[in-house]
Formats: C-alpha cells, structure tokens, sequence
C-alpha cells in the first residue's frame, strides 16, 4: 500500500513524535509513504478567518503538489486540522467549479493545477484501522499494553463536519460525535480502554492564546475527566490536541491551582511499544507530562529525549575577547 | 460572548450587519464544528462564523484586536516561508498583548525547548516565490468578487 504523506508543520518540530512514530509503525504495518514535494502550511484555523480564496489557494498548492505523482492516488494526514483543510478544499472544490476555477487560476501563477475529486484524503487512524485492519494490526502485536487503562481521544477535526449527509463525498469514516474506531485499536493492542465521554470535545485549539479562562477551561474539562475515570493517560491522535493537553496542562494546572499529571501521547507511540519497537524510536520521552510512571505498569522504561545540541550563533562584528578554553592536549 | 450564537443567526437574519461585525461571539468559535454537525437545517455554521469574522477584519469593525491579530502573525509567518512557526508566533503575539505572561507560561516554554519541540528558526520552502505568487493572485481575485 502505497500513500502520498502530508506531515505538517506541527510534525517537523512540535510534533515529531508523532512524525517518527507514524512513520516507524506504518513501515511495520506494510505501509509505504512519498511525502509531499515541498509542502507549505495548511492554513490551520486562521488563514480562512482572514481571506477565502488566498486560504484554499493556500491548501490547494499541496493538493497539486501530491497529485505530481500520477500513480498515488490517496493521501495521508496525520495531523487533524490537516486532514479537514486539505478534505474541505477537495471538497468545496468539487461542489462548486466557479470555487475551482478560482482557485486554479490562482494556482496557476505557479504552473500548478488540482482537478477536485483527483485524491482521496484520509486520516491516518482511518488508514491503520481500515485498510491495514485490525486483524493485521493484531497479528504484529508481541508485547500487549495489559494493565495500562487508556483514555481515548479523538478532538474535533477528525470526525466533523461530516460532509456525507448529501452523500456526494461519503461519510466521515466515524461517528461525528460518538467516535470509536481508536477505541478499537487501543483494545486489540491489550490496552484497557476507558468509555471516555469527552472523547470528541474540543481541546480549546488556538484559545490559549487569545482567551486564557476559555482555553485553559476546556483543557481542565478534558484532564479532570480522564482522571475521574481513573485513565493512566489519553491517547490522541492531532498534534494540536497534544500541545493543548499537554504542554499547556502545566499553565492550566497553575491557573486553576490543580496539580493533574495526565500524560498525554499519540497513539502511533503506543501502537509502536505494542509492536516491540524501541521507545527511542518512537519520540517518547518529549511530552512535559512525563509517561514515565505510567509506562513502566508495562515494564517499558522511557529514555531521556536527545536534546539537539545549539551551538552559539557568533555575534555580527563581535570584537570582544571570546571565552577561554582550555586547549585540550593533542596526541 | 456577548451575544449567543443563536441570537447571532437570528441578528442576521434581521438585517442587523454592524451589529452582528461588532459582536465578538465568531471568536470564541474554535472550529469544532459540533454545531455544524448538529444542525438539522445543514447550515454551515462554522464557516458562517470564518465569515463574519472575515467581513470584520476587512471592514475593520472588530476592534479588540487579540483575537484578529493571533490569525494575523499567524498567517504573517505563512505567506513568508511557506511553514508555520511556534516560536515566532508565540513571541510576537505575547509581546504584543500580554508581555508579562511571558512570565506565567516561562515553565512551559522552557520544557517546550529544552525537549528539542521548538525551533528557533522558521523553515522556508523551496518554491515560497511561487507560493508568494499564488497567494498575491488569490487575494487579487478575492478583491474583485
């Protein structure tokens, strides 16, 4: 099975545990990946705020980037919001050609066109659980999650809007509020998985930055809840998701004088662990939540992140002494 | 909020445009799209509410700017180098609206580099004069309609 990959931003940095463990299980699971021939950003949720056509000019770019390949006809999203853009811009594309031929004139200023209905956009949760298979994903696993209760997570953008009530571009491949195919996954990887009610509700998105009560709320709502249920920790599948719940818990934490540790991981990461990857392959250990206490219930040890060293930008025109070394001795 | 979302739709339907620009209610939306989903009428609510905010912005009746600005900086980065950047993005914004909170998330933005999740510098793509292009012919097409 072969797929054109578009990683995202989020994926390159923020994400990229999500990035290397996607990649690693995929490989496992047969899957082949091209990645998009210098992608640009999706947009998120702020270009459409601010101007309609340039926003889908923005995301049809990377839609006739992927088709350069003709032979690959789906493309994979791990990262939600990339997922919704890229399906919304296929689909508003296909339901109205004046919408189309404005885009591709646009598009057109780079020698590019994209023809709406070309690709299939998926979600890479879609991918692993309906065209790998369950059965297939079961049959890799050789150290089963037991004892690790599991919070799933799946947040908006995965499953809404459903565009296939006027059954032109079918349905959402789950329910829009009720989702559970990660549910699934999580159970045939021996995980003990929570009835999480709060499983597509919204993780506040871009609000931390612009209303901290609201943003840090809907944080709080979506920890306190896997923590009555008693979860070890949630497992999501959007790199926004995973910034909001887990980098912001901290913040969150201080604002509402909580003291919640929930760890937060992607489920690729925890599909790599039941497939006896090495954890160092599959970014654990860069959650500020740390997974350490929560991990080693399956006798898994989460290694210390390689921290990229920095070297120190030389300053323009510096004329200062700089600062002594001790030579070291040769030979 | 000032005004519900539902007075929101009822405000359109009864003309009542400056009003409905000013409110603040489309930028709580956060796009989970749980609305759109529920509505039996098939209303697009969420991309109502890009709508208003977009009219807004362009017509420059939504004066707190917290809000506009964040997809501002955003996007700044974007039609630049092509990617998003965290960094740059966080640090322009905060500067701007809330310098000392800085302070409040200092913890965060440590870990956040400490554990290698944070560049310090954008990434450019290749073709950023092609995509510079398109999106200066897009916003040409978008004037005129």
């Amino acid at each position: 099975m072969i797929y054109s990959y578009f990683p995202g931003c989020s994926l390159e940095k923020n994400a990229a545990s999500y990035n290397i463990s996607s990649i690693a299980t995929s490989t496992a699971l047969g899957m082949e990946f091209v990645e998009v021939e210098d992608w640009n950003c999706c947009g998120a949720t702020e270009y459409i705020s601010l101007n309609l056509t340039a926003s889908f000019a923005l995301i049809a770019r990377n839609l006739a980037q992927a088709t350069k390949n003709d032979s690959i006809k789906q493309l994979v999203a791990p990262c939600s919001a990339c997922y919704l853009n890229l399906r919304k811009c296929d689909k508003y594309m296909n339901e109205s050609p004046k919408f189309a031929t404005k885009i591709n004139l646009a598009l057109a200023e780079d020698g590019l066109s994209y023809q709406a209905g070309t690709l299939k956009i998926r979600h890479l949760l879609d991918v692993v659980v309906n065209d790998v298979g369950l059965e297939a994903v079961k049959a890799k696993v050789v150290k089963p999650l037991h004892g690790l209760r599991i919070a799933p997570y799946y947040g908006c953008m995965i499953v809404r809007p459903d565009f296939g009530k006027d059954k032109k571009d079918g349905p959402t491949f789950d329910n829009t509020e009720y989702p559970n195919t990660l549910d699934e996954l999580l159970k045939v990887l021996g995980a003990e998985v929570v009835d999480f009610p709060y499983k597509a509700h919204c993780c506040g998105g871009h609000m931390t930055q612009i209303s901290e009560s609201t943003g840090f709320e809907l944080i709080r709502r979506l920890i306190k809840g896997a923590d009555d249920y008693h979860a070890d920790m949630i497992v999501t599948l959007c790199p926004m998701c995973q910034l909001n719940l887990d980098g912001f818990q901290g913040p969150m934490n201080n604002y509402f004088k909580t003291g919640y540790k929930m760890p937060v991981l992607y489920f690729t990461q925890m599909m790599g662990l039941a497939f006896g990857i090495e954890p160092t392959k599959l970014g654990f250990g860069s959650e500020l939540v740390s997974a350490r206490q929560a991990l080693s219930k399956i006798g898994v040890e989460v290694p210390e992140p390689e921290i990229p060293e920095q070297k120190p930008r030389p300053k323009k025109d510096d004329k200062s002494l700089p600062m002594p070394q001790i030579p070291k001795k040769s030979g | 909020m000032d005004h519900t979302p539902r007075r929101i739709f009822a405000m359109i339907s009864a003309g009542m445009r400056d009003e409905v620009l000013k409110s603040n209610t489309p930028w709580y939306c956060v796009s989970c799209y749980f609305c759109t989903a529920r509505c039996p009428q098939d209303i697009h609510i969420t991309d109502i509410m890009y709508t208003i905010k977009r009219i807004a912005v362009e017509e420059k009746f939504y004066d707190n700017s917290k809000a506009s600005d964040f997809s501002k900086t955003f996007i700044n980065w974007v039609e630049n180098y092509g990617r998003s950047f965290e960094l740059g993005l966080m640090g322009i914004h905060m500067l701007r609206h809330n310098p000392f909170g800085v302070f409040k998330i200092a913890g965060m933005g440590v870990g956040m580099v400490t554990k290698g999740r944070m560049g310090f510098t954008p990434t450019k793509i290749k073709d950023i004069d092609g995509l510079k292009a398109i999106l200066a012919k897009a916003k040409q097409l978008e004037a005129q309609s």
